[in-house]
């Protein structure tokens, strides 16, 4: 506009009714989506799925049709950074998942199959009773037996699960019952648990545990208090926290996830807290859209919205003030791997690396195309096995080319995944862990397994 | 015709040939690919196949052949002509599939790629020998050599390197009556007909391409970028014009308007000026010596035409901001605007000024924003107009408005279409630029390769059915709300 007056992208873009309405159909997504560029299918990318979720929406598409294609998407949001246009890919898929959820009835074996994962997953108690039926069913050889009987044929997510399933011995997956186990003091009112900063207290936390995170990777919880304490934080673990939602967020439970989300605000509620930490990227990006999710909800929308505004992801909070406790030499050369929730969701990419490079005698290493998910994403690799299972390999292979002797990842699924595929020759660590080697002066050999 | 057959009966025969996986029939998927870039036109096809070899495209031709059945090749979609269209009654051959890199020839600077592989890729794969594929559409992350073929793509740095069709040495091409050729060869120069020019740029109404031998250039030694922000449109231009009478020949002379800019900005933050009216990206490159000196005298040409400031990319992260905010251009319109149509008309270089003010002038007269980015070392305009179909009449202007800009180009000496094609979008403009004669004479090469005109028909040439049609979202034609025509 040859002199006219300046324009600004507020005085023409109406107010988006949906977030997919800003999708132009330009295509740049396409490249960045882990499952087009497997089938070539533009079903299958987020540009097609967006097509569908459209008319799914219009009622012009069958839903089973629709499902298939939403259903595999991993919502690793790798497409959310490709879009110039910035459409709300992850609010898309959430809302269609959702709007799929009541208006299609999924067959047998997936019922059966999701039933399951609900039942289990967001309830750390019953996957701890699980986990220990699955360790000393591999003990019994078990696993072999199940193979035999065709078992596995019909539910392929049983040999999916046991496949995924680390090796944990009984000691340690119990030892984690206890809450904070046993090192810092409870606080009398709440039963909370509460670690005291290493010397001045520079900020009060709150601590997600997580479900799968407390239950197979207790030690990064421990790792990650410790650091904390260490870094200036009084850390306190509410004990009534359950599930941050997450895992029902992205598969379309809403009713599901907001009743979690309703939960932890609740179990979060102490007004004191400066932040709300969470060491897993999945529960993290979930909490942090907890304002969306309960937007419309008249009890929970304002609490929602503050406390989303004060989650942070553990990389994103030790970054953001200068370090306090000495380093000291840990040498080790570690590919790291940008959980998709972690780097698409959240952004979060230069922190977990800058906190990893001021290790002394650390190297860091760059995984090649390391934006492409790892196959875990959630419970992706439990309801679509097989496409999971040649994503982790490709991503295995990438992080093999490193050299690196450890691969870290913020993010328990990334972990399950990588380790399945990596096997015991190269472990999968959360960089909290490496970071608590560090300041404890621990030898690498000291890391898992 | 032999009458039409059924979607079962095409199903069975193509599953000679290829797995269950690779044909579509399921409505809602074969929806997904009822456009490409231009959203405005929409057609689902009967049936859609994903090839993975030149004989599976040769196979599915044969079965369109045997039974007279249209199709229409499609790569990624990316299209802004609508080249992609598919036929309603015919198949659609998805060529995402055949995306290997044959072979590559470092010492002969050539490469050998399957239709799908993105353009980016191939430079992607040429660097480690220190060699380019030198066209760069602006979709170049995801659009494919194919319909780069296809469409004889440009990009910004075509003003200095040439399009698409200076670039491709030889291609496979399965023609309409399924049997294999080859057009042009591996060497630069080769005797008899240039088949091989023929093709390039005939949107796939001749035949499909499934594989293609590219040039590669070598890596420039030195690559100098600068950002010169002006206070209007007008200004800018003059700097144009002042680098071209200068005597230099840039890689690429690239200018996105104050609308532009602010899509750009929000989409990529490449550090343009939001309050710049327009902003030039120059770059030279070359031999460090020669790019010293054409470097100083661009810069000091934008000074001399006005510019506010002049920024130098410091270096190649830099460089690579400026351009991801240049090409995302089209694709951040998403944030302005729900819908908007873009025009890729050309006009002479020396008439930048004048030309972009009219447009402004049309704009204004016709209510609606105008945002324009566009090659104007070329001269080739894209003005992408906005506008909002829950507006009432907004999506009627907007196709006014974008009739008077391509008349406005023609009329300024320029042409309908620098590098996005015809397609379906600009056919009807098609009698504004040929006469009856020159279109009778494309139609009988075309006839020559596609004598049932059976491959991407209703592309290119002008028919009665498309120009009742408008663009945006689909709406009923008023014939067929009337019951007297059938849509498909």
């Amino acid at each position: 506009m040859p002199g006219g007056p300046p324009v600004a992208v507020g005085d023409i873009r109406p107010s988006i009714a949906s977030p997919l309405d800003a999708c132009i159909h330009c295509g740049f997504c396409l490249p960045a989506c882990p499952t087009y560029r497997l089938w070539g299918k533009e079903a299958d990318s987020p540009r097609g799925r967006i097509h569908l979720m459209r008319l799914l929406s219009t009622g012009e598409a069958e839903p089973a049709a629709v499902a298939r294609h939403l259903d595999a998407c991993l919502g690793c949001l790798a497409c959310l950074d490709a879009c110039p246009s910035g459409v709300a890919y992850d609010e898309a898929i959430e809302d269609s998942r959702e709007e799929l959820e009541s208006v299609y009835r999924r067959p047998f074996a997936e019922r059966v199959l999701r039933l399951a994962v609900f039942a289990l997953f967001p309830h750390p108690r019953r996957l701890r009773v699980a986990m220990t039926g699955a360790v000393l069913a591999k003990r019994v050889r078990l696993p072999g037996l199940v193979r035999r009987s065709g078992l596995t044929k019909r539910f392929p997510f049983v040999a999916a699960l046991e496949e995924l399933l680390p090796e944990i011995s009984l000691t340690e997956l119990w030892a984690s019952s206890r809450a904070g186990r046993g090192d810092g003091r409870h606080l009398r009112r709440s039963r909370d648990e509460m670690v005291r900063a290493k010397g001045v207290a520079r900020l009060r936390v709150g601590m997600l545990t997580g479900c799968v995170q407390q239950v197979l990777f207790a030690p990064v919880n421990a790792a990650t208090v410790r650091v904390l304490s260490a870094e200036g934080c009084d850390v306190i673990t509410p004990r009534a926290q359950g599930c941050c939602g997450a895992l029902m967020l992205h598969t379309g439970r809403g009713e599901d996830a907001r009743r979690a989300a309703r939960r932890l605000i609740d179990a979060f509620s102490d007004e004191g807290l400066d932040a709300i930490v969470v060491n897993s990227a999945g529960c993290g990006s979930a909490m942090k859209s907890y304002d969306r999710l309960l937007a419309a909800d008249p009890v929970y929308a304002e609490r929602a919205s503050s406390f989303s505004a004060k989650v942070r992801d553990v990389h994103e909070l030790l970054g953001g003030f200068e370090a306090r406790a000495e380093r000291h030499g840990l040498e080790v050369r570690v590919a790291y791997h940008d959980a998709c929730h972690l780097a698409h969701a959240q952004g979060i990419r230069s922190e977990p690396r800058r906190l990893l490079r001021a290790i002394p005698g650390l190297t860091l290493l760059e995984i090649p195309d390391g934006d492409t998910c790892c196959g875990s994403a959630g419970i992706y690799n439990l309801l679509e096995p097989v496409t999971a299972d040649e994503l982790g390999t490709a991503k295995a292979d990438s992080v093999r080319t490193t050299g690196g002797a450890l691969v870290a990842a913020g993010n328990p699924g990334c972990l399950l995944q990588l380790q399945r595929h990596l096997g015991k020759a190269l472990p999968a660590v959360h960089p909290i862990e490496l970071l608590d080697a560090s300041i404890r002066n621990l030898r690498p050999d000291a890391l898992r397994p | 015709m032999n009458g039409p057959v059924s979607v079962e009966q095409l199903g069975a025969e193509l599953s000679q040939s290829l797995r269950r996986d690779q044909i579509l029939v399921e409505r809602a998927e074969l929806r997904t690919y009822e456009c490409d870039g231009l959203t405005g036109h929409r057609a689902t096809p009967l049936i859609a196949v994903l090839p993975e070899t030149t004989a599976e495209v040769q196979a599915a031709v044969q079965v369109c052949a045997s039974h007279h059945l249209r199709f229409v090749a499609r790569g990624s979609g990316t299209g802004l002509s609508g080249g992609a269209l598919p036929d309603a009654e015919g198949m659609l051959i998805v060529l995402t599939r055949m995306r290997r890199i044959v072979e590559i020839d470092p010492a002969n600077q050539r490469m050998v790629v399957e239709p799908g592989v993105t353009n980016l890729e191939i430079s992607k794969a040429a660097a480690p020998h220190g060699l380019y594929y030198a066209p760069d559409p602006s979709s170049q992350v995801v659009c494919s050599i194919g319909g780069n073929v296809a469409e004889n793509a440009g990009g910004a740095h075509c003003l200095k390197y040439g399009f698409t069709t200076h670039h491709v040495l030889g291609l496979e091409v399965v023609l309409p009556d399924a049997s294999v050729v080859c057009l042009g060869s591996p060497m630069v120069e080769s005797p008899g007909y240039d088949l091989r020019g023929v093709f390039i740029g005939t949107e796939g109404t001749l035949g499909i391409a499934t594989s293609v031998t590219v040039r590669l250039l070598r890596l420039p030694e030195t690559v100098a970028t600068l950002v010169a922000e002006f206070a209007t449109t007008a200004d800018a231009g003059t700097a144009v014009s002042a680098i071209i009478a200068a005597g230099i020949v840039p890689a690429a002379v690239e200018m996105l308007d104050h609308l532009a800019i602010q899509a750009c900005e929000a989409a990529v933050g490449a550090g343009f000026s939001l309050e710049a009216g327009a902003v030039l990206v120059v770059e030279v490159d070359g031999p460090s010596e020669e790019c010293s000196g054409t470097f100083a005298a661009a810069t000091a040409a934008c000074t001399a035409s006005g510019a506010l400031r002049v920024r130098v990319a410091a270096d190649a992260d830099e460089r690579r901001l400026i351009w991801q905010g240049r090409k995302a251009a089209f694709a951040a319109m998403g944030r302005l605007s729900p819908a908007f149509l873009i025009q890729d008309g050309v006009i002479p270089r020396t008439r930048l000024g004048p030309v972009l003010t009219r447009i402004a002038e049309l704009a204004a007269e016709a209510g609606l924003h105008v945002a324009n980015v566009f090659h104007a070392g070329d001269g080739n305009l894209h003005p992408l107009i906005l506008y909002d179909t829950a507006r009432a009449g907004e999506d009627e202007r907007a196709e006014l408005l974008a009739t008077r800009i391509i008349q406005l180009c023609v009329d300024a000496g320029g042409s309908i279409t620098g590098e996005h094609g015809v397609g379906v979008d600009k056919a009807c403009s098609m009698p504004a630029m040929f006469s009856e004669d020159d279109l009778a004479a494309m139609l009988r090469v075309r006839t020559a390769f596609d004598p049932e005109g059976r491959c991407n028909p209703g592309k290119v040439f002008p028919t009665p059915r498309l120009c009742g049609e408008r663009p945006g979202p689909y709406r009923p034609h008023p014939l067929e709300e009337a019951g007297m025509i059938d849509r498909w």
